[in-house]
């Protein structure tokens, strides 16, 4: 596009803020010392240099636990996400093996845990995968009536990582509480951009990562619930006995200090940042929507901010996302991007034709997007999938009034 | 993935984009792949009547770069030629024309198919028997 208005754009645009966040620059400015002059290791009690790491990661904890409305005690650090995912479902499996073996969790969870739960199943664990509504969201009854003697975990995420969508947690909990089982929730994208309150949400175990939030890549933590009840897990790292013996290893103590001062810096932004951005987010959701046949996936009440995922039939992603990459950066649900060659599991979770799935786009607004950018995303994206549908026999075929069903498709 | 030049060029400036009159009786149409899949090519060729030759070529691809490059190169390469040397068309001279990577093999597999299906809608609709087409892996 040549608009003279985008003249001082700086391209690419980021609007792939799911995947993951540049880190602030206040956050690196945070870490920095703990490179060099303050490189000790947290587990030395010896001597000075130790103290001032552990001092360090003691501060930080406190920023953690601070935006979640937690206690010191109960942030595990660990190398993100995925682990904490880990040892949340694995660790609560092997600790309460008395109690039962059933898992409840939902399909359009992150491979991290749905892969996690895979692994349980092997181990001898039961596991319901339940299916969620049209809009996303998960059907209490459904949960409530899944629930039986040998239940011993519900885990169903917070915010959706590709459609934005925000589970009902509180009612969720609810439930969990009303029948004595424990609730985790992987609020990967959730923490730093919406309110999440271990105590008024009822959460007993919850995942979160820094690098989802402005801060590093490879640090996260998990919440463990000590009062009302006490939760335990079985450690999955054995060793030298850091964090309790919940998590052995070195602790990564720039990656904690990043960590604590992005917790910081979301619990005084977040609410501001939350109202500009579905501001833009809205916008942009406007701007795509006057095209015709385009439709957004996932209830777009219970959602997060700054997400919005649109399909624009007719179109193929991978095609679509070729008019502009080079200019605009962000994912799409087509099979051909992702390196699994099948259509984003999360939307044909939805009910979506693969047609659908494959002609999706996912955009994750950030702190640093700006007005201007997402003027320029409208239009380069309007601009694409015009062109792209001149090309395309199914928009034909539909302006021609063909139903695309009752054609024999040749499938290979 | 990065596309090689060659792709980037057919994406941006696609040859022989639309639709030939599928009624006519000297012109041949191909629909293949499925939206399921994520790709559907639909190729068409006009024969002259009197020599043989395939005097024009349209596509209309709904898919990845690469498969909209492997149709737009196809209907270049018809054009100007007769219907038997069409069929000689192999989708490895597209891989390699256009550096097409792995993964992407299956866009030319794509392509060679719809060529032959325009060409065999054409014999049909001219009386010649369908000619049996080898499955290629896609
Ligand atoms: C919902 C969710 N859970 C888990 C993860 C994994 O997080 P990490 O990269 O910190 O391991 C992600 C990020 O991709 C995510 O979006």
């Amino acid at each position: 596009m040549g608009f003279i208005e985008f003249m001082d754009l700086k391209l690419p645009i980021y609007l792939d803020n799911n995947a993951t966040t540049p880190c602030d620059p206040r956050v690196v400015e945070a870490m920095l010392p703990y490179f060099t002059e303050k490189f000790g290791n947290a587990a030395s009690r010896s001597h000075a240099f130790g103290w001032v790491a552990e001092e360090a990661v003691d501060y930080a904890r406190e920023q953690v636990a601070k935006l979640i409305n937690a206690e010191t005690k109960e942030i595990i650090f660990t190398s993100g996400a995925t682990e904490a995912d880990n040892l949340a479902l694995k660790g609560v499996f092997e600790m309460y093996a008395s109690k039962g073996n059933h898992i409840i969790t939902c399909t359009t969870e992150h491979k991290a845990v749905l892969d996690t739960c895979k692994h349980i199943e092997k181990l001898g664990g039961e596991v319901t995968y339940l299916p969620v509504k049209a809009d996303g969201l998960i059907d209490l009854a459904e949960l409530e009536k899944a629930i039986t003697a040998k239940t011993i975990l519900i885990a169903i995420m917070y915010g959706n990582n590709e459609i934005g969508v925000v589970q009902p947690i509180r009612e969720i909990s609810a439930i969990a509480r009303k029948h004595g089982v424990l609730f985790f929730t992987d609020a990967t994208q959730a923490v730093g951009k919406i309110p999440v309150d271990v105590q008024a949400d009822g959460i007993d175990l919850m995942a979160f990562s820094a690098h989802k939030m402005y801060g590093p890549k490879g640090v996260g933590a998990l919440y463990v619930r000590r009062k009302n009840p006490r939760v335990k897990v079985t450690a999955q790292m054995d060793g030298g006995g850091h964090e309790r013996g919940m998590r052995s290893g070195t602790m990564n103590v720039p990656g904690i200090v990043g960590f604590g001062k992005a917790c910081e810096i979301c619990r005084k932004e977040m609410e501001a940042e939350a109202a500009r951005l579905s501001i833009l987010r809205d916008k942009l959701e406007k701007g795509l929507l006057e095209l015709e046949e385009a439709y957004v996936n996932g209830n777009t009440e219970h959602r997060l901010p700054h997400v919005a995922n649109i399909s624009f039939k007719y179109v193929e992603g991978e095609g679509l996302m070729m008019g502009f990459n080079k200019n605009i950066a962000l994912s799409s649900g087509s099979a051909c991007t992702s390196a699994s060659l099948e259509p984003s599991y999360v939307l044909k979770a939805l009910g979506l034709g693969d047609d659908l799935a494959h002609s999706s786009l996912r955009f994750g607004l950030g702190r640093f997007t700006t007005e201007e950018q997402i003027d320029y995303t409208i239009g380069a994206i309007k601009e694409t999938v015009l062109k792209l549908r001149e090309m395309s026999p199914l928009w034909e075929m539909f302006k021609e009034g063909i139903d695309l069903n009752s054609i024999e498709w040749a499938h290979h | 993935m990065a596309y090689s030049e060659k792709v980037i060029d057919h994406y941006q400036h696609p040859k022989n984009v639309g639709t030939l009159d599928k009624a006519k009786k000297n012109v041949g149409t191909g629909l293949v792949g499925a939206p399921e899949c994520g790709d559907v090519m639909r190729l068409q060729i006009e024969v002259d009547e009197e020599s043989g030759i395939i005097s024009d070529a349209k596509f209309k691809t709904f898919g990845c770069g690469s498969a909209i490059a492997s149709s737009s190169l196809a209907t270049e390469w018809l054009k100007g030629k007769t219907v038997d040397q069409a069929l000689a068309i192999d989708n490895m001279d597209i891989v390699e024309e256009l550096n097409l990577p792995p993964v992407k093999i299956h866009c030319s597999v794509l392509a060679e198919d719809a060529i032959k299906a325009a060409i065999n809608d054409y014999r049909v609709k001219n009386g010649l028997a369908e000619l049996e087409l080898e499955e290629k892996k896609h």
